[in-house]
């Protein structure tokens, strides 16, 4: 039986091949699977896209019909309620813009085996979270006879978070911004002094960098919620930081992903980056309710970065590459492109659809591709 | 022109060259050569178009086929001489006219440079108006002046030269190996590589102040915006620059970028500016017989009074200040004459304030020449109007009213067996219906047929002819519906003429269209040679567009009322045999030998008529039961939007068109629809406002419902102010409150909905319709039977207004629910006056949405086609682009075309179950 199905190997899709195999009946006689397969076979030839087909039209338009149906707002995120993800249009500009930085950043952080199952989670979610002194901070005092701000830490707090008051100490020792004061802590109440006279803008100065020291957590990671998903616990965060996020012992690093397109393919390269173009599509078509074939959604990934790099669908990405001039002045900024073109001398041959177009010539997609191959007699 | 074109057409070799504008100048030198910049006009003029097939003189009644193809165009900047070359006239005076209105020799509407009046011959080629396409003119510069579109490469150029030996800052060896690298780069990655090398090397020589040549200083050359050179505080005059431009050796400006064939830098600087042929810039003679001149003249006078002066002022010696002045002003003339919109320059005006549009204003934005004339298309032979629905004309039909069949023709060509046939349209003439407005004689001469005409044409008409004759039932038309955002957009329809002055059409085309009859007007293009025709007929035909390429089901299918009336036929309908027959002629259907024999039938076996007889299908009805038709008997089931809606939920509809093929689905598809109305229209559908009563235990138990909502609301608020209430992580107490309020009310309504769904009769109009899937949902019946609900704007309840208050009839800080958006009341009931006002806030709020988001996902869906318009499928099934980029071995990762595939996959269980 799996020699019949191997022999289709080479000549069905493997998507095909194993939605085959799940749905045979137990038992097939082996003539009745050979019937199968050829009828499968045969459906999926004439399947098949035809040559000439103008692939990339039709992808443009199923992407950008639906565009008119999208909601231009922020949705908040599907778990229960909580973190604001940006959806809708303004998203999906934003990937295919393919820009540096996204309005929202977020990551999904799975975990390890014995630390998915849910003991510590919060222990672990609180210790990627980027914590400052602020968020911990009960009261402020600044006493400008003394030439000392004191704070008060929320013990609790702390507590909960794992945190020691000597590291706290030590960190706003540590603190560059922070400099020429004595620092002294009794329980949880830390005072610093400092050294220059009568400088009220200096204690101004300290009291407002020390709410900035970073007393745990990782760079960037603003927001963290544990969340159930299945039988294990994910953790989702506002914020993202793959690089240092992917280091943590208890992160799997295999499942954990980033939706800023950028991070992801300096981090982990261009076929993850198209990977995560093609997911954060499909999220946000998903959570509108449109249907939008798979097949689109990778042709546009894929056209954004099979350079190496990741460009996006803008004058400055996608279209610079083209190598007719009419093409790119016919997008945007026509002066400036033909301009380079003059000095350069380029030579525009013509091979795309808009130049022939703007000349009245077939163009070469769908029936204007095939050409003529006889020797006319002369 | 024609003349000394076609030698150089031959030394030419195979590319064609298309030159594009003029700008620019001549040294005084004899440096030679070739080039443009970027005008528009050029394309007129352009061009040596080299034919790819000889032309074959045949005998005169034979169309000519000589085909011509323009097989490239290279870029490159006008040489002063070759502006010198190319023009017909050179310009000496400003004023336009003599003063019997002729234009004046030497002046800017010489008519050496082409005509715009009819009746007057140009003096260079002797044709007419139309006939001669014009010619460029010049203007000696009495002073260089820099030409603004090049002013950074100049900077470029300037900084990484030597100010003495006028060599590239780069050591000879380094040039060499610069050199081979930039050529080793363009072979492997492309121009584009090519160019952001340049820059790199550019850059550094900017450091360098010492000339490795020639061991010269070197100043600091910088720019004052917008085309002022500075080197060591003082002003470099084009005159230096362009000395400087000319030293540069052929090698170095390669660095550059340049290709020394098709542009030198001193053309950069221009000694001689192109005047572009009057005929792109005619004028305008108004009703009082005024002349009004286009804006590119007026602004051509004012650099040729300006120079003119110039010059007498130079030769009379005048002080080097006024000189210097006119020059500026020169330099200001140019420069918006090319471009009217650079920074930090006040663009030119006309008299009235509006700002002149010169030749860059010409080209670009949507409405400039590229991608308003250029890229885009007007026809000939087509009309348009408003639309109404005819669901007895077929899906691939359309109504077109006579006066517009009358107008648009189809040119059909006489042959041996047609000449009668087309000689009755002749003799009708254009009055009389099935008529013709024009015959083409073999030479292509177009005649009109008049009464008078008639009996000549008549006469001769014969082989080879063509007869432009009236639209006739069957002809085939492309019917367009804007914003055409999809391929569907587009589609072929057969005519078919009908009275009264809509198009007509079947109203399940309307989904692919997104058209309704509110007032909607579509476009009707007549294809008019055999090739558009077999394409139109071949790729374009409704029946070939039922499968979206977006998602691979089915878009066209029953809508509205006919979802209903065969959600009742099937579901509930008894009826006499005979009555049955008789509803099935009046759809269309004559053959009802499948027609079961009894004499009391259910409205499901009018189904197996159909049907093809051998249609097996399983699926799942809306409603949730089983639908089963066996050999095209629908055994169990009800026929609703899930087995024949259109927008991709009907699925049966996408097993029939894999089973039987497009034209007999769409065949099925008009008959189903026909049958929905047809039951409805003898069974009688109507709804009124009692269908939306409910009883009154229901309202109660509503009532309740709502009540107790809104007391656990106030419960959580309670918590909130007693600081008792579970924060969410990352958030605080006050977004807490709100979102668990917005969860809780939300929630009421749909236990409210689903409340009233459980006790209303299923036989009410506006269930039959929510269930059917034919319009409305449960929640739609819930609003107007029970309880608007929470009305929320940006995902939050309503918090705008006032002072801690959304509106003036409530205490500060009240966080009710019916303060901040709740409405309680049903549609019917009516609305309190706060609860209208809020339901008008989010009412706006999403009209707002809509407006704001169109030009967005316009914007988006023209960066997407223009950056994904070239890839298509090559022969070896991998996906490239123009240049021949592989984008992917093969087509969405297993070659499956999606409007061939059900629902983006191959049906495997289908087939499995079939064997």
């Amino acid at each position: 039986m799996d020699k019949i199905i191997k022999k289709y190997k080479d000549l069905l899709p493997e998507s095909i091949l194993i939605d085959i195999e799940e749905n045979l009946p137990k038992g097939v006689s082996s003539a009745k699977l050979t019937k199968i397969m050829e009828a499968v076979y045969l459906e999926y030839i004439e399947s098949k896209v035809d040559p000439g087909e103008s692939v990339g039209l039709i992808a443009a338009e199923s992407v950008g019909e639906p565009g008119t149906q999208m909601t231009l707002n922020t949705f908040h995120f599907a778990g229960v309620a909580e973190m604001n993800v940006t959806m809708g249009l303004p998203r999906i500009v934003e990937i295919l813009d393919a820009r540096k930085t996204i309005k929202t950043p977020m990551m999904e952080i799975y975990l390890k085996s014995p630390y998915n199952k849910g003991k510590d989670i919060k222990k672990i979610a609180w210790s990627i979270k980027e914590t400052k002194l602020k968020e911990l901070i009960s009261e402020f005092a600044i006493s400008v006879a003394d030439q000392t701000v004191e704070i008060k830490i929320n013990t609790k707090l702390i507590k909960e978070m794992d945190i020691k008051l000597d590291d706290i100490k030590g960190l706003i020792k540590a603190s560059k911004k922070i400099t020429n004061c004595l620092v002294k802590q009794k329980e949880n109440l830390i005072t610093l002094k400092s050294k220059e006279d009568g400088a009220m803008k200096k204690l101004y100065e300290i009291k407002e960098n020390i709410k900035e020291v970073v007393v745990q957590g990782i760079k960037g990671i603003e927001q963290v919620l544990p969340v159930k998903r299945g039988n294990e616990f994910v953790i989702i965060s506002a914020g993202s930081n793959l690089k240092k996020v992917l280091a943590l012992k208890y992160v799997d690093e295999s499942r954990t992903t980033s939706n800023d397109i950028f991070e992801v393919s300096s981090i982990l390269g261009i076929e993850a980056a198209r990977q995560s173009i093609i997911n954060e599509i499909s999220k946000v078509i998903e959570s509108q309710g449109l249907n939008i074939d798979i097949r689109h959604i990778t042709l546009i990934a894929d056209t954004m970065c099979f350079t190496g790099n990741v460009k996006g669908v803008t004058r400055y990405g996608v279209v610079k590459e083209k190598t007719s001039i009419l093409a790119r002045a016919s997008f945007e900024t026509p002066i400036k492109h033909i301009c380079n073109a003059g000095i350069t001398g380029e030579l525009d041959t013509l091979n795309s659809v808009i130049e022939n177009v703007m000349l009245n010539q077939p163009v070469p997609v769908g029936t204007g591709l095939p050409d003529l191959v006889t020797k006319v007699r002369k | 022109m024609p003349a000394k074109k076609t030698e150089k057409e031959k030394t030419e070799k195979k590319a064609i060259k298309v030159t594009k504008t003029p700008k620019i100048a001549v040294t005084k030198e004899k440096k030679s050569t070739v080039k443009k910049e970027s005008k528009e006009k050029a394309e007129k003029k352009e061009t040596i178009v080299e034919k790819k097939e000889k032309q074959i003189k045949e005998p005169e009644f034979f169309e000519m086929y000589t085909h011509k193809k323009v097989g490239a165009i290279k870029f490159g900047l006008l040489s002063p001489k070759i502006i010198q070359k190319m023009s017909a006239a050179k310009i000496v005076t400003p004023e336009l006219y003599d003063r019997e209105g002729y234009p004046v020799d030497g002046g800017l509407m010489d008519i050496r440079m082409g005509v715009i009046d009819p009746g007057l011959r140009c003096k260079t080629c002797g044709s007419k108006l139309k006939e001669c396409l014009g010619h460029f003119g010049y203007i000696e510069l009495a002073r260089p002046v820099t030409h603004i579109n090049f002013v950074g490469e100049i900077l470029d150029l300037l900084r990484s030269t030597c100010r003495s030996c006028n060599r590239i800052l780069i050591p000879e060896e380094v040039i060499k190996k610069h050199l081979g690298e930039l050529d080793d780069i363009e072979k492997e990655f492309g121009v584009l590589a090519r160019r952001s090398r340049i820059k790199e090397i550019i850059k550094k020589t900017k450091t360098v102040n010492k000339c490795p040549h020639c061991k010269a200083r070197q100043q600091k050359v910088s720019i004052e915006k917008p085309i002022t050179y500075v080197e060591n505080e003082k002003k470099l005059t084009p005159i230096e620059i362009r000395t400087r431009l000319e030293k540069i050796l052929d090698e170095d400006i390669e660095i550059f970028g340049f290709n020394p064939a098709s542009a030198r830098p001193e053309w950069m600087v221009l000694t001689i500016l192109g005047i572009p042929p009057v005929t792109i810039r005619p004028s305008i003679t108004l009703e009082s017989g005024e002349r009004s001149e286009d804006d590119l003249t007026h602004k051509l006078g004012d650099i040729v009074r300006i120079n003119q002066r110039l010059f007498e002022n130079i030769n009379a010696g005048a002080p080097e200040i006024i000189i210097e002045d006119l020059w500026d002003l020169l330099q200001y003339h140019i420069t918006t004459f090319f471009n009217n919109s650079v920074a930090q320059l006040p663009p030119a005006r006309h008299r009235s304030g509006q700002p002149l549009k010169t030749l860059a204003g010409r080209i670009k934005s949507k409405e400039g020449r590229i991608r308003h004339n250029l890229a885009g298309r007007r026809t000939n032979f087509s009309a348009r109007s408003a639309i109404s629905p005819d669901p007895s004309l077929e899906l691939n039909e359309v109504g077109v009213p006579f006066k517009i069949a009358m107008h648009l023709t189809v040119p059909e060509r006489v042959t041996k067996w047609n000449v009668d046939y087309l000689k009755e349209f002749v003799k009708k003439g254009p009055e009389v219906y099935p008529g013709a407005n024009y015959v083409i004689t073999p030479a292509g001469k177009k005649k009109k047929i008049t009464d008078e005409t008639k009996e000549e044409i008549l006469e001769e008409l014969s082989l080879y002819y063509q007869v432009e004759r009236h639209l006739i039932d069957g002809d085939v038309a492309i019917f367009n519906r804007q914003p055409s955002l999809h391929r569907m957009s587009m589609m072929c329809h057969k005519i078919k003429v009908l009275p009264n002055r809509t198009f007509r059409m079947n109203p399940c085309v309307a989904a692919p269209y997104n058209a309704d009859y509110d007032g909607d007007e579509m476009n009707l293009h007549i294809p008019q040679t055999e090739e558009a025709r077999a394409e139109a007929k071949i790729l374009m035909q409704v029946q070939t567009q039922l499968i979206s390429p977006r998602y691979g089901l089915s878009i066209m299918g029953a809508i509205q009322g006919a979802v209903t009336g065969n959600y009742i036929l099937s579901k509930k309908l008894k009826l006499k045999r005979e009555d049955a027959i008789q509803m099935l002629y009046s759809i269309g259907v004559y053959d009802v030998s499948r027609l079961s024999n009894k004499q009391e039938l259910c409205g499901r076996d009018l189904y197996s008529t159909i049907l093809p007889e051998n249609f097996n299908f399983t699926g799942k009805s809306k409603e949730g039961d089983q639908v089963k038709i066996k050999n095209g008997y629908v055994i169990q089931g009800t026929i609703d939007s899930k087995t024949i809606g259109g927008g991709g939920s009907g699925v049966m509809l996408r097993s029939l068109h894999k089973k039987y093929g497009a034209d007999k689905t769409v065949d099925m598809i008009a008959k189903i629809f026909r049958l929905g109305l047809e039951t409805l229209l003898r069974h009688g559908f109507t709804t009124a406002i009692s269908d939306t009563d409910l009883l009154p235990e229901i309202s109660e138990k509503v009532e309740k419902t709502i009540q107790e909502s809104e007391k656990e609301v106030q419960e959580l608020i309670q918590q909130y102010y007693e600081k008792k209430l579970e924060v969410f992580p990352g958030k605080t107490m006050k977004e807490t409150l709100e979102l668990k309020i917005l969860e809780k009310l939300n929630k009421s309504r749909n236990i409210v909905g689903e409340l009233v769904i459980a006790s209303m009769n299923k036989n009410v109009p506006i269930i039959i319709m929510a269930n059917s899937g034919a319009r409305g949902n449960i929640i739609n019946i819930a609003q107007m039977t029970a309880c608007v609900g929470q009305q929320a704007m940006r995902g939050k309840r309503i918090d705008k207004g006032f002072n801690a208050r959304t509106l003036s009839c409530f205490k500060r800080n009240d966080l009710s629910p019916e303060a901040h958006g709740f409405i309680r009341n049903s549609f019917k009931t009516g609305l309190a006056p706060h609860e209208f006002f809020f339901a008008a806030m989010t009412g706006r709020d999403s009209l707002m949405d809509t407006a704001l988001r169109t030009p967005k996902s316009g914007y988006l869906y023209r960066r997407l086609s223009n950056a994904l318009q070239d890839l298509k499928v090559e022969y070896d099934e991998t996906v490239r682009d123009a240049t021949n980029n592989i984008i992917q071995f093969i087509y969405g990762e297993d070659g499956i075309d999606v409007s061939k595939s059900e629902n983006s996959k191959i049906n495997v269980k289908r087939i499995i179950e079939h064997i």
